[in-house]
């Protein structure tokens, strides 16, 4: 069938399953918006306030759904917004199919109105990009962009489809199947090292397993607790890990690393043998690298062969999909009991407690995040920004559903809570979506709310406001003296501002409106903005100083420790 | 300068890659990237249409071995291998501009004869040499002509191929990847 450029992609697009785009028309996309609403309604766009909005929100869609997400943005300024979220979704392996309008062909390369080589620009954060110069490539190319983003280690592609692309016309010939040489993403490990990881397995005696975000991206849920319980192993999940792994199971250790638990920093300084699973030992996990797990062999278990020795050396190294992995490598393992091993991790988690607070007149941060979790009773989707609420959403993570926790891990950006939330919302309707959010980092995305507002997505809008830019604020207090440089923010009234865009505004100040002000906000059918005013400099602890090996964590502050042990006497186990 | 197996100077990577527009960029950004520098790349058809052969040269003090995987992984690389500790067979071509005049042009052809090189051009005060080798002869040829006056020197860079009958990048099955849908939940 003859069709136009802008109908090839939209064909194309229907028949990879894709039901919702974010993005914003401009010069060189209109072909393809004067086509979306033939359609519409099998394929939905939602329109964004900011390009980076559209990325993120298609992140957001790709991390809870596992499939591609798609976003649109003009040539030019349109398309250089997408970068963030491009680099965003390169470092957490997010599967996102950006395409964006280009410039006509005998412009391109001659400084045109709105031109600018996205091509070349994102060619360090993209795990590949398309300048398409003609009609009849455009659904191979599309077809291919949806084979690389979502096989192997997911990660974005850009199309860059110049106008006049978009309006030629020719035959439509739909790809049977991909052929790309180049690309063979490894999918079954060699039984050889299976062989050898459980046999390392066996002979561990204080071994640890490190689950990434693998095992979401491969639905490896079962498959990973199988192991765990099989094995008789410990888990622990990175950032990105989290909820991987139900976080009320008895072999749960929570998160490590830079403001992980306490017990686990330790307790991975001992163990000798880790099991990284779909997992590359950043930095952040790591703390200083030469002194990362001294006594430890690992078995890495990894999509990724560039990841492969690049931190860490591995003793058996199984190379492949997480989940056909782990279903190999459970046929092969045993049971073991490891009486020493579990009474020594007990002793770190009472000795080095991780997860408490005072109960203060001021309204603490971890507080507000906990009763989030508890009053949501773990069943909702949890987005976050990047900084202190970060990091304590993270240690305090409670939710009951599989890949329910969505943040930004690798490029760590701020401002990816209210868009990824978006995505979230329109990936999974129905379902209740807290975005947990800074002061700080909201304000980088916030003008999103219109769009939350026009679609009436029924977002949660938590603003950790603690008037900083708050993790800022921690490094200038304890390694830049104090000096409290372009941290401290002049915010606006939050609530005004919700109302302003037409969504519930509330306020929380003290302890005791912490309740009520959730509960008010999950009744409340429509989108709905919380501005907790928490203490100022609360510091979140436990951390690895900046060059610091996870034996030098700084844990929680003294009176909080007290505390937690004082409890324990009063039978109160948390 | 040559290349004793432990002590060599370079690392020798020798890759097959698409022939399309931007796949030069992106293989050069990825050294880019980490800060190192190329010594040397040569790039030209190879026996399949549509594909080209590289070969790199990087300073041997390099973590090379990252960088080698990470182009692995772009689509348009269809293989790449490090043979530097591999029996191969490398050459690298250089064409260079003497002066010289009647008198002294006999002295260079002299020199020419002994490194079996040749003379592709010549005028009234000067000749181009054609050298053929690895780098260690052209490095000695060009320091012997330097005497004369060289006017100019361009290198191809290495060209490097593995000795015997076997392909450096031989064809691999191409197995198609579904990915296996788990439960979505644990």
């Amino acid at each position: 069938m003859e069709m136009t450029g802008a109908e090839m992609i939209l064909e194309s697009l229907a028949r990879e399953g894709v039901e919702a785009i974010f993005g914003i028309p401009g010069g060189a996309n209109l072909p393809l918006y004067d086509t979306l609403p033939r359609y519409h309604p099998k394929i939905r766009h939602y329109l964004v306030r900011h390009e980076q909005a559209a990325g993120h929100a298609a992140e957001g869609y790709a991390r809870v759904t596992g499939k591609p997400g798609v976003c649109f943005a003009t040539s030019g300024p349109g398309a250089t917004n997408l970068v963030t979220a491009i680099a965003d979704a390169w470092m957490d392996s997010v599967p996102i199919v950006a395409i964006t309008g280009c410039v006509i062909r005998p412009l391109i390369g001659r400084d045109a109105f709105q031109e600018a080589d996205i091509t070349g620009i994102t060619i360090p954060i993209t795990k590949h990009n398309y300048l398409v110069l003609d009609v009849h490539d455009i659904p191979r190319v599309i077809r291919e962009a949806f084979y690389i983003a979502s096989t192997g280690r997911p990660g974005p592609v850009l199309m860059d489809i110049p106008r006049d692309v978009q309006q030629e016309r020719a035959e439509f010939v739909w790809p049977e199947r991909v052929e790309l040489r180049g690309y063979r993403p490894p999918v079954y490990p060699d039984p050889k090292e299976v062989e050898k990881a459980a046999q390392l397995i066996a002979e561990a005696e204080r071994p640890l397993i490190l689950a990434g975000h693998g095992v979401i991206i491969s639905q490896a849920y079962y498959e990973l607790r199988e192991l765990a319980e099989k094995a008789n192993v410990p888990v622990i999940t990175t950032l990105l890990g989290i909820s991987g792994f139900p976080p009320d199971h008895p072999l749960y250790l929570g998160m490590p690393g830079m403001h992980g638990m306490h017990w686990n920093n330790l307790a991975i300084s001992e163990a000798d043998l880790l099991i990284g699973i779909g997992m590359r030992f950043d930095d952040r996990v790591t703390g200083r690298l030469k002194d990362f797990a001294p006594n430890a062999k690992v078995v890495h278990i990894e999509v990724d062969p560039a990841e492969v020795g690049k931190n860490v050396r591995p003793a058996a190294t199984l190379l492949g999909d997480a989940r056909v992995c782990l279903q190999q490598l459970n046929r092969a393992v045993q049971y073991r009991e490891r009486p020493d091993w579990f009474a020594r991790l007990e002793e770190l988690r009472r000795e080095y407690p991780s997860l408490v607070y005072p109960e203060t007149e001021e309204l603490l941060p971890q507080y507000v995040i906990e009763r989030i979790y508890r009053l949501s009773d773990g069943e909702a989707y949890y987005v976050t920004g990047v900084g202190q609420h970060q990091m304590w959403a993270a240690q305090y993570f409670s939710g009951r559903k599989a890949n329910s926790f969505v943040t930004s891990g690798g490029l760590g950006t701020m401002g990816f809570e209210v868009p990824a939330a978006m995505g979230v919302a329109v990936a999974k309707p129905g379902e209740l979506v807290w975005a947990i959010c800074g002061d700080g980092g909201f304000q980088m995305t916030s003008q999103e709310l219109a769009t939350v507002a026009e679609y009436g997505w029924p977002i949660k809008f938590a603003i950790i406001n603690n008037g900083h830019h708050g993790m800022v604020r921690q490094w200038q207090s304890l390694f830049y003296r104090g000096n409290l440089v372009a941290s401290p923010l002049r915010n606006p009234d939050f609530v005004k501002l919700a109302e302003a865009y037409g969504i519930l505004g509330l306020r929380a100040t003290r302890r005791e409106e912490v309740e009520p002000t959730i509960q008010r906000a999950m009744e409340h059918p429509g989108p709905v903005l919380i501005d907790f005013q928490v203490k100022q400099d609360e510091n979140c602890y436990p951390m690895v100083p900046p060059g610091a090996s996870l034996q030098e964590t700084i844990g929680l502050p003294e009176e909080y420790v007290r505390l937690v042990k004082e409890r324990r006497t009063a039978g109160v186990t948390r | 300068m040559s290349e004793g197996k432990n002590n060599r100077r370079y690392h020798t990577i020798i890759a097959l890659v698409e022939d399309r527009p931007g796949v030069l960029n992106r293989i050069a950004s990825k050294w880019r990237q980490r800060g190192f520098n190329i010594e040397s790349l040569a790039v030209g058809h190879s026996e399949t249409p549509g594909l080209s052969r590289m070969t790199f040269v990087v300073d041997a003090r390099t973590d090379s071995e990252q960088v080698v995987r990470q182009l692995d992984k772009l689509v348009d690389v269809v293989d790449i291998r490090d043979v530097s500790d591999e029996d191969i067979v490398a050459r690298e071509m250089a064409l260079i501009k003497v002066r010289c005049d009647a008198g002294n042009r006999s002295h260079i052809i002299e020199i020419v004869d002994i490194f079996r090189a040749s003379i592709v051009d010549v005028s009234p005060d000067s000749v181009i040499v054609e050298v053929t080798g690895d780098e260690g002869k052209v490095d000695a040829i060009f320091e012997l002509l330097k005497d004369y006056g060289v006017i100019e020197m361009v290198r191809t860079g290495r060209v490097a191929m593995l000795r015997g009958s076997l392909a450096s990048h031989p064809p691999v099955e191409h197995e198609s990847y579904e990915r296996y849908p788990g439960q979505e939940t644990w």
